[in-house]
């Protein structure tokens, strides 16, 4: 171990101290005591994502994420599953924009257990052809049924980065095309982990109820001796915003009903967070709830549309990815509806934001429902292990996941305005989705 | 640092020092039982308190039967629940709906209403300080709900939209046919109503289900949160003094469900199809529960279960396979379910019954058994971890008669069991013949394989 600093405890009820440590070989460990209940959390963040993969091979970040399941030197293929799921656990994994996620969650017991099994694959993971066809398989059954066998599939996710977007990292699809799929090999999938799955570019995170000395020794005595490798260089997936309102539209065959979503820029979390955070509270005030801004005027008021609703970020969570992401507004709206119709009630309603700013008491109600989400959201050790850990990664502190609920209830009126302000019509995105025949 | 490192797949699977012990687990804290009150007021409502401080929110959940009382399949009661669940919100005699949403949101709350063939449900949350305000929404709502004919009116033409967005899922799609195979037209089937139906509903019939269905005798609600239980009940009996008068009408048991062929339904140009089966089984009382869920586990109720490991790791051939057991105030039934790739929609149903074959007659190892009693008892644990699923699981057990009791005292009785009660449970429930189900798939495309293997009756 080379150092260790000791937060003190944040405004969180729940939290306990938050200890940092970096190991030898450059592994960014987190400790996190929470000793509400009998269960502790371990989690490995990987700083590559779907944006980092090589073109040609679209959907490969997620592809290898499954075949990090599939056995390592000391676990047979299956054995992952059995080993955490017989200890009681639960497990899984995901692949964001900029980041990859493997974790589980377990009774206490299983605490040596889980740091075992996460160090085993992020020493020797067994990637093998077989494994490699099988997944390419099981991918493709996920896609079919989250994307192409459902009405609005990967809307907005997929089908609105290309229209904001011009380069290959920021617009391409992370699920991937099956013919990309179908040819990556394992030199691919070798180069990929040595290239990426360094343990001086990942985060661990370990949650719940534990020793924070204790659960160092066994970080240790497991990540310990994993060889440090090069850490590559992080790339800016930087490009200019649209000059223009850019528009595409797309048909699918399974919905029943047009939708509509509009891609803005967001200001960049890394140096103007105060600024991301007002457009998240944005967000809130213009679809949370019966009385938010857009929910009013275009679901009751105008009638224009069925359901609307607005988020900072791609995945649904704010704080997700780095520079460049994307304020998202989504809207289903019936067949006689023009979609400008929409667009300009948007505009409208975004144009009153930004002159007059939002009313204190709204803006209040708008907090605090956000400070009730994140206190239920981290009252699930799951949630909040997530948070810590892609905060500390994606955003360089962890304590921001924390910190969160204070941090929107500063927000001032006048940041809000300026944000609705800065959603405008000469440069933004608007994809159309048109129910119809064989897509 | 140095250059990067480039190696082989095979390089990277292997260390100097080989494959490592998998280390034992360590010593188990045990949970101590939370504070709480579980009474039953003077009109019959039963209110549960429990004491969970760990942030600073309460939680909150009212169950309240809401059966047809016609008790037959062609009746208008799904849509008018429905209409009735969807309004609700929309005013009361001293509420505007803004009103309502901002009263909660400034307690950081929010109040849901959803309702099935069984019961209406409200699930509610607000910040510890605010239980006052979400009890005194809570009651408004239940007592004074005036469901406005403007309002009413266009949640109508909104939720006949969602059915019509709904209608296309293939999940929904699948469910709504293996609930007319399983039952016929008993009231269970309607769980989402017609959109013509829903059309058709007035403000009048909404208004009378609200005065005749909404009752506090056999209703049960809950509180959990960062509040003190024996408070919290005296809060929820001020709160709601004016409900009182009548029992709420609870679902008649379900039809014995017969073993039948699958069948086929027709979704044109498909690329996924879905399959569905189910048999008889049994629910909490019964002394095989345990077993039954263990072997269960074993089939598909996990990842590391046999379906998965055939249909998913070996044969590539869907993303999720699962077999789980649906509760009911009665009884329970199996439901073992798998989407596909529709090239396979034979080769997969043709697995799953090998698999249910397979474990009837070759039953789950001891270690299968203990790796499924290890992942029940931890995941009870870990569900019973937060407040709002505390909540959730102790509303759904008051709901069906019991209490937290139960649920604390399941884990006993999950060690208990022994293996060869787990192969009786597996021999005595999961032979294929018990099944009856559907298949949801391009019929062009997989008719020809499903007429191979029989079993599937496919309408011409």
């Amino acid at each position: 171990m080379t150092s260790s600093v000791t937060a003190p405890g944040s405004t969180d009820s729940t939290a306990q101290g938050l200890h940092r440590r970096v190991l030898d070989n450059g592994l960014r460990v987190l400790l996190v005591p929470d000793t509400a209940a009998p269960v502790v959390g371990v989690a490995v963040h990987v700083d590559v994502g779907f944006r980092s993969e090589p073109e040609g091979r679209t959907g490969f970040a997620h592809l290898f994420e499954h075949l990090m399941f599939q056995g390592s030197e000391s676990l047979e293929k299956l054995a992952h599953f059995r080993h955490v799921q017989s200890s009681g656990g639960v497990f899984n994994g995901s692949t964001h924009q900029d980041y990859t996620n493997y974790f589980e969650v377990l009774p206490s017991a299983a605490l040596e257990r889980a740091l075992f099994l996460e160090a085993d694959r992020l020493r020797a993971p067994r990637l093998t052809a077989e494994n490699l066809r099988n997944q390419v398989d099981v991918v493709k059954e996920e896609i079919r049924l989250n994307v192409l066998n459902r009405p609005y599939g990967g809307f907005p996710w997929i089908l609105l980065p290309p229209v904001l977007y011009d380069t290959y990292p920021n617009a391409h699809n992370g699920y991937g095309d099956f013919t990309d799929l179908e040819q990556a090999d394992l030199d691919d999938a070798a180069g990929f982990f040595d290239a990426y799955y360094a343990p001086g570019n990942a985060v661990l995170t370990v949650v719940g109820d534990l020793d924070p000395d204790d659960a160092a020794a066994l970080v240790e005595k497991h990540f310990g001796d994993i060889p440090a490798r090069a850490v590559p260089e992080r790339p800016s997936f930087g490009e200019p915003p649209p000059d223009r309102e850019r528009r595409d539209t797309v048909t699918d065959a399974n919905a029943p009903m047009p939708a509509l979503a509009v891609g803005y820029r967001l200001p960049d979390p890394a140096t103007d967070l105060p600024g991301y955070l007002a457009h998240a509270v944005l967000a809130s005030l213009l679809t949370d709830g019966e009385a938010a801004r857009l929910t009013q005027r275009l679901v009751y008021g105008d009638e224009l549309v069925t359901d609307v609703s607005a988020s900072c970020g791609l995945m649904g969570a704010p704080l997700d990815a780095r520079d460049p992401d994307t304020f998202t507004l989504t809207a289903v709206h019936p067949a006689s509806v023009e979609p400008d119709r929409i667009l300009g009630a948007v505009d409208e309603e975004l144009a009153t934001l930004a002159a007059q700013g939002p009313d204190p008491e709204e803006l209040r109600r708008v907090t605090a429902r956000w400070a009730s989400s994140l206190h239920r959201e981290h009252d699930r050790l799951m949630s909040r292990m997530l948070a810590l850990g892609s905060a500390e990664l994606v955003q360089g502190r962890a304590e921001l996941a924390d910190e969160l609920p204070g941090m929107l209830a500063a927000v001032e009126p006048a940041a809000v305005a300026a944000a609705a302000g800065s959603l405008r019509p000469d440069s933004r995105a608007v994809l159309t989705v048109t129910p119809g025949g064989a897509a | 640092m140095s250059a990067p490192t480039r190696r082989s797949a095979e390089e990277i699977g292997s260390t100097p020092t080989g494959p490592r012990p998998l280390p034992d687990l360590g010593p188990q804290r045990a949970v101590p039982a939370p504070d709480e009150v579980d009474t039953v007021l003077g009109s019959g409502l039963r209110v549960i308190a429990v004491r969970r401080a760990e942030v600073p929110m309460v939680e909150l959940r009212l169950r309240v039967p809401f059966a047809d009382p016609a008790g037959t399949g062609t009746s208008d009661h799904a849509a008018v629940a429905e209409v009735l669940s969807t309004t609700i919100l929309s005013g009361t005699r001293t509420r505007s709906r803004v009103g309502i949403d901002d009263d909660l949101a400034g307690v950081g709350g929010e109040i849901g209403f959803s309702v099935d063939p069984e019961r209406l449900a409200v699930s509610g949350h607000a910040l510890a300080e605010g239980l006052d305000t979400l009890l005194d929404v809570l009651a408004d709502l239940v007592l004074a709900a005036t469901h406005p004919d403007d309002e009413l009116a266009r949640e109508r033409d909104r939720l006949v939209e969602r059915i019509e967005l709904a209608s296309a899922q293939p999940s929904v799609i699948a469910r709504r046919a293996l609930q007319e195979r399983r039952y016929g037209d008993h009231p269970v089937t309607r769980e989402m109503p017609r959109a013509e139906e829903v059309t058709a509903v007035t403000a009048d019939a909404v208004r009378a289900l609200q005065d005749a269905a909404l009752r506090p005798g056999g209703s049960v609600l809950v509180v959990v949160g960062d509040v003190d239980p024996g408070d919290a009940v005296a809060r929820v009996e001020k709160a709601l003094a004016g409900w009182t008068g009548g029992r709420a009408e609870s679902l008649p048991a379900l039809p014995a469900l017969t073993a039948r062929d699958l069948l086929l339904v027709d979704r044109p140009g498909a690329v996924q199809s879905q399959l569905r089966l189910s048999a008889p089984a049994v629910g909490r009382t019964d002394p095989r529960y345990p077993a039954l869920q263990l072997a269960n586990l074993s089939l598909g109720g996990y990842f590391s279960s046999r379906l998965v490991e055939n249909l998913r790791e070996d044969k590539g051939y869907t993303y999720h396979a699962s077999s789980s057991l649906e509760l009911d105030a009665h009884g329970a039934a199996l439901l073992v379910e798998t989407d596909v790739a529709s090239e396979v929609t034979a080769p997969a149903l043709l697995e799953t019954r090998y698999e249910l074959g397979r474990l009837a007659v070759v039953p789950p190892t001891a270690a299968e058994v203990e790796s499924a009693r290890r992942y029940l008892v931890g995941s009870l644990l870990i569900s019973m971890t937060t407040q709002a699923g505390y909540a959730s699981t102790v509303a759904s057990l008051a709901a069906h008669g019991l209490s937290s009791a139960w649920i604390r005292e399941h884990p006993a009785r999950v060690e208990a069991v022994t293996v060869d009660e787990v192969a009786a449970a597996a021999a005595e429930f999961f032979a294929p013949t018990r099944f009856t189900g559907v298949v949801v798939a391009d019929a062009a495309a997989s008719a020809d394989g499903l007429r191979a293997l029989g079993g599937v009756e496919i309408p011409s």
